[in-house]
């Protein structure tokens, strides 16, 4: 009898430790991932935000010379400076660029949410049979290409567009209106190119509502407004938030909207950005942006992650 | 159920009985008049008229599709009559919208606000009637004493167990003292044991709060267990409206007698024999029946003999004085722990089921399957049915 029992025990101590080893193995994908795909990534890109701008290829210094053992990595490391991040500083069109950033994204999230949730509460009521056909619908841009999209708003919003053609045909306006090239362009961009990302998570908390609260609170005495107020609004809270940040975080860094569809007066982060690696061919300035910027962004997607956690557990 | 029938309704034990639908004098609280509800081609409710009176506790039974659902919700405000007017106290309520009727429901899913506490569940629908802050406290304390919630207060719905969860709905719903409370289902999500308890602590509730309470339940238990009166539907028309102990012992139809408890149906021809006494002729080669009735039969009327299980007698023996006797082998035993039914078999192919108590032991019982046996009933244990 003794023999099986040893053998369990051994068969036990082999599994725990493949069982380990299975664990570890589990576990260091996702770092290996996260060290590949961002970490080295950012590490260079933070290197090249502490180098100096040269002419020449690669256009900063210094570059790191193994060649010449020790004293060429004391070398490397004793050219580093933040003389870059000090120049952010000095310069105002940096910081006017962040906070301008900042401010059309907050100003856009507002619009997409004030647009995507009316849209999100009309899917979420409609029949049960309509919905996946009204999901596809909101869905089916991304199947454009997205810089395809956004030529075809200049299309629409400039002086000779279809917008404008319509509204002198129709009798409303006498001389076209200035829309493309201004902020108001910018907004439009934004607001329908992120709009499907405000939808999608405000029309899932939604439609797991159980429709017998606002029956319940109906019932109770509150009016229907005050039902929406009271009830759904709060229950649809962890899908607003969440769409809040999935729109916020892009736009802030967004660059293709601004310099396609905006003018001269549009300042975003995204455009300085671009200018300072191909237009000034400055990468370590450029680097430097980027650095911050990502800074800038960890706080909206900490942020993020909380509220997702939290409604994780609040379902569980 | 014989508890609940002596308390509420039992004349024998209590001289003050509760039964203000006998009184010709009385007002009802409720009254549907020739009420009709379409749904697109479906007629949920068929012009159908009832009165319930106030402190009643109110029994809509019936299976689902019925109509009850229905009922509650045209009670409630969420449906309007397609044809004729409810009225609360005298006063026609069809144009009302449900936020502003003295009438609260509680809902079958409890329709708790996820978000808010179980004290500001309960205070919710104080809030809306911008209640003075000491008087919504005092209010929410007493309920939740009510319910036995003080110590739960703070939590959310979904900290608390589903009986906890059914007693939070059931003091939001009272929360507003409403005139008339309608509970769709509120035992459907409980266990067995906890509905059991839950039944009476619901009696309890509305006896010391003295509120109307109108009970939607497909459980017919349940409805003859709580109710002062039940009302049993079918296809958005009632079929029978009484206490619980008259809809068991006299149903007025084989639809009622069918759907409430067990039943065998005998089917038969009726012929008088002697004041209010009939005999039925119910299969070639057998013996008639004999069976009395108030409700007069022609001769040759064709009529169902709805006889209850456990007043069919099962013996080995002919019982000498036995005024109904058929033979029959057992064909099957259903085995309830306390109860035990008899599938007995006739020699025409008729199954009848006889009820007898579990008095010996299991291994001690008289009968098992293929046993040859008698089965004897009263002239007064079944009752006789046009329809």
């Amino acid at each position: 009898m003794g023999r099986p029992g040893l053998a369990v025990v051994d068969g036990n101590g082999c599994g725990f430790a493949g069982k380990l080893m299975r664990r570890a193995l589990l576990i260091a994908v996702p770092y290996v991932w996260l060290l590949a795909l961002f970490l080295i990534p950012f590490f260079i890109v933070l290197k090249i935000s502490l180098s100096d701008v040269e002419l020449a290829i690669p256009p900063y210094t210094p570059t790191l010379d193994l060649s010449q053992g020790w004293s060429g990595i004391t070398d490397f490391f004793s050219q580093l400076d933040f003389e870059n991040f000090v120049w952010l500083t000095e310069d105002d069109l940096y910081w006017k660029a962040y906070l301008s950033s900042v401010k059309i994204a907050l100003i856009s999230t507002v619009l997409t949410l004030l647009v995507g949730y009316p849209i999100a509460y009309g899917m979420a009521r409609a029949p049960a049979e309509w919905r996946p056909t009204l999901m596809m619908l909101v869905i089916l841009p991304f199947w454009t290409s997205f810089l395809i999209r956004v030529y075809a708003w200049m299309g629409i919003l400039s002086n000779e567009g279809y917008l404008n053609q319509i509204l002198l045909w129709l009798g409303i306006i006498s001389t076209p209106l200035t829309i493309l090239n201004t902020n108001t362009a910018v907004y439009i961009g934004i607001v329908y190119t992120y709009l499907p990302f405000m939808i999608l998570p405000i029309y899932s908390s939604l439609e797991r509502m159980d429709e017998s609260l606002i029956e319940a609170a109906e019932d109770l005495g509150c009016s229907r407004l005050k039902a929406f107020w009271l009830v759904t609004i709060p229950l649809s809270r962890p899908g607003i938030i969440a769409g809040c940040f999935l729109v916020m975080i892009p736009v802030i860094g967004e660059f293709v909207i601004p310099s396609l569809l905006g003018g001269s007066s549009t300042l975003m982060i995204g455009k300085v950005l671009w200018e300072e690696f191909f237009s000034n061919r400055d990468w370590p300035v450029a680097s430097a942006v980027a650095v911050v910027l990502l800074l800038i962004l960890v706080i909206p997607i900490v942020l993020f992650q909380r509220n997702q956690q939290k409604q994780t557990e609040a379902e569980q | 159920m014989p508890f609940q029938s002596d308390r509420r309704t039992g004349a024998a034990l209590n001289t003050n009985v509760f039964a203000p639908w006998e009184d010709p004098q009385a007002k009802p609280l409720i009254q549907f008049q020739n009420v009709t509800k379409r749904f697109g081609g479906f007629t949920a409710i068929d012009n159908l008229s009832l009165d319930i009176f106030e402190q009643e506790f109110f029994a809509l039974l019936g299976p689902s599709g019925c109509g009850k659902t229905t009922m509650m919700r045209m009670l409630a405000g969420f449906e309007k009559p397609t044809d004729g007017h409810i009225m609360l106290g005298g006063q026609d309520i069809d144009p009302i919208p449900p936020n502003k009727r003295a009438v609260n429901m509680m809902f079958q899913s409890y329709a708790l606000f996820p978000h808010l506490s179980i004290w500001e569940n309960i205070a919710f629908g104080l809030r809306r009637d911008n209640m003075p802050k000491r008087d919504l406290e005092d209010r929410v304390e007493e309920m939740l004493r009510l319910t036995r919630l003080e110590q739960f207060a703070r939590r959310k719905p979904h900290q608390i167990s589903g009986g906890q969860r059914q007693r939070v709905a059931l003091a939001r719903s009272l929360a507003k003292a409403p005139k008339l409370l309608l509970l769709d289902e509120p035992l459907g999500a409980l266990d067995k044991k906890l509905r059991q308890d839950t039944q009476f602590e619901l009696m309890d509730i509305q006896e010391k709060t003295g509120t109307t309470f109108v009970i939607v339940t497909h459980d017919q238990e349940e409805a003859m267990t709580v109710a002062s009166r039940v009302a049993v539907m079918d296809q958005g028309k009632l079929m029978q409206v009484s206490t619980p102990d008259r809809i068991y012992e006299n149903p007025n139809s084989v639809y009622v007698a069918d759907f409430i408890g067990d039943v065998n149906i005998i089917e038969g021809r009726a012929t008088a024999n002697g004041d209010e006494a009939y005999q039925i002729d119910w299969a070639e080669g057998q013996s008639p029946l004999t069976a009395t009735s108030s409700t007069g039969f022609s001769n040759g009327q064709s009529c169902h003999l709805a006889i209850r299980p456990e007043k069919v007698t099962i013996s080995a023996d002919r019982p000498a004085d036995a005024i109904n006797a058929v033979q029959g082998k057992v064909l099957d035993i259903a085995y309830l722990g306390n109860l035990s039914t008899y599938y007995v078999e006739l020699p025409n192919g008729t199954i009848i089921k006889a009820q007898s108590a579990n008095t010996r032991r299991i291994s001690r019982r008289s009968f098992t399957w293929e046993d040859p046996v008698w089965l004897s009933w009263t002239a007064t244990a079944a009752v006789l049915l046009a329809n």
